[in-house]
């Protein structure tokens, strides 16, 4: 059985996750907040996916509580969000690598969603509710970037020697 | 992960725990407002000569003009004091104001809070009011060292007592998520208010101080067929575009 080969220079998937902490508060018109795609989510399911053994579920959470003290949401409203994602991630790891650019785009979709959702039902507690199914762009936008961003972020990966792509 | 959240939304048992950590925030919020700095830089920088002239002459003039109708103020203000005295009520507390800045907004659409660059080290206080140059804006409900989050009057939770200026009527004027809509709850079909009447805070509550505008009423829907009448408003201030803002220091409110 082949060793797994050893990550380098982690630094890189923190930077990525200040980047997408910065993109994701950045200052948007009100009509335009809804289109914002979950930067953050997008790398949780990233890195757990190409990085399963080093980026688990206790990261995702961290994150994630990260995020909610920079946004101002309630505690482990993201957080949740993340552990979710981050669990479906590590269950379907293997199956997601053999998958065409579509179909892992309808994945994430998918698990964007979950995160939508729970972040909408956290709301829904204090009060505050989104029309229908208005929750559910910010997942349909992340699952548009996905292609462009898993390519640039294997891109990097590759140069950075990160992972095992 | 759920006590998390359960306890920090019923409790505030978390409360020194998010400001301090909440400090952690400042340099995304310096970062995201590097765009603004720079394009205010820029403006200032390179404006002409005779631009500037020009602005200068308006000011003046727009100095001028307020002025002058700061001269009636002081004998309004003497003659409410001697009214205030003769009908025994409270005198007028006299507000000092903070200038502060606007750096960031919720990230949330359906939660309107925004992020000023004052915080607990220039004396600023959980539940103090916020207005800008227009209207009244909003309440601290945050505050770390050195900014505060403060809840705009248009977020689904919130919701302020006003009065008609025009002949006193109270109610309470409900957030109900969208920035330029203001509901007015339980006004009856028989209730003297029109389109067009200008809201104020009551002060009731303790809360707000008395008499800042609050909201401009747009549409008055009395249907016999209803308990109430249906009265939307618009707010007076410019929640989306203000980026200088004023706290208000009032008497601190007594927190539960």
């Amino acid at each position: 059985m082949s060793q797994i080969p050893r990550a380098r220079n982690l630094w890189f998937v923190g930077l990525t996750f200040v980047l997408a902490l910065i993109a994701s508060i950045y200052p948007l018109e009100p009509e335009n907040r809804w289109l914002r795609p979950q930067f953050v989510c997008l790398l949780v399911i990233y890195w757990t996916f190409y990085l399963p053994e080093r980026f688990g579920m206790g990261w995702a959470c961290l994150v994630g509580l990260v995020q909610d003290f920079v946004s101002g949401f309630w505690l482990g409203q993201t957080a949740m969000g993340f552990l979710l994602v981050s669990y479906l991630c590590l269950l379907s790891y293997s199956r997601f690598r053999n998958y065409v650019w579509w179909q892992q785009a309808g994945w994430v979709f998918v698990l964007v969603g979950f995160q939508q959702l729970t972040v909408n039902w956290v709301n829904h507690l204090n009060g505050r509710s989104a029309e229908g199914l208005l929750f559910l762009l910010p997942a349909f936008t992340s699952a548009l970037l996905w292609p462009p961003l898993c390519a640039w972020l294997s891109r990097c990966c590759r140069r950075y020697r990160i992972a095992n792509h | 992960m759920l006590t998390l959240i359960l306890v920090h939304s019923y409790t505030n048992w978390l409360d020194p725990v998010s400001t301090r950590v909440g400090s952690l925030a400042k340099p995304f919020y310096w970062v995201t407002n590097i765009p603004q700095r720079m394009s205010e830089w820029g403006n200032d920088t390179f404006t002409t000569r005779n631009q500037l002239l020009a602005e200068n002459k308006s000011l003046r003039k727009e100095v001028l003009v307020l002025q002058g109708k700061l001269q009636t103020m002081a004998s309004l203000g003497a003659e409410n004091v001697r009214l205030r005295q003769l009908l025994n009520s409270a005198d007028m507390v006299d507000t000092n104001v903070l200038v502060a800045e606007l750096v960031g907004v919720s990230p949330d659409p359906l939660v309107h809070t925004v992020v000023v660059n004052k915080g607990a080290n220039h004396g600023v206080y959980e539940g103090q009011p916020l207005l800008d140059a227009t209207g009244l804006m909003g309440q601290v409900i945050q505050v770390m060292p050195n900014y505060c989050r403060v809840l705009l009057i248009t977020d689904s939770t919130h919701a302020l007592p006003v009065q008609i200026n025009r002949n006193g009527v109270r109610a309470i004027a409900d957030g109900v998520g969208t920035l330029y809509e203001l509901h007015l709850r339980h006004v009856s079909n028989t209730t003297d208010i029109r389109e067009g009447d200008l809201l104020v805070s009551s002060g009731l509550g303790g809360r707000f101080p008395v008499g800042y505008p609050v909201a401009t009423v747009t549409s008055v829907l009395r249907d016999p067929g209803q308990s109430f009448a249906s009265v939307i408003a618009r707010p007076k201030a410019q929640l989306n575009r203000s980026r200088h803002v004023l706290l208000v220091f009032g008497e601190k409110p007594v927190l539960p």
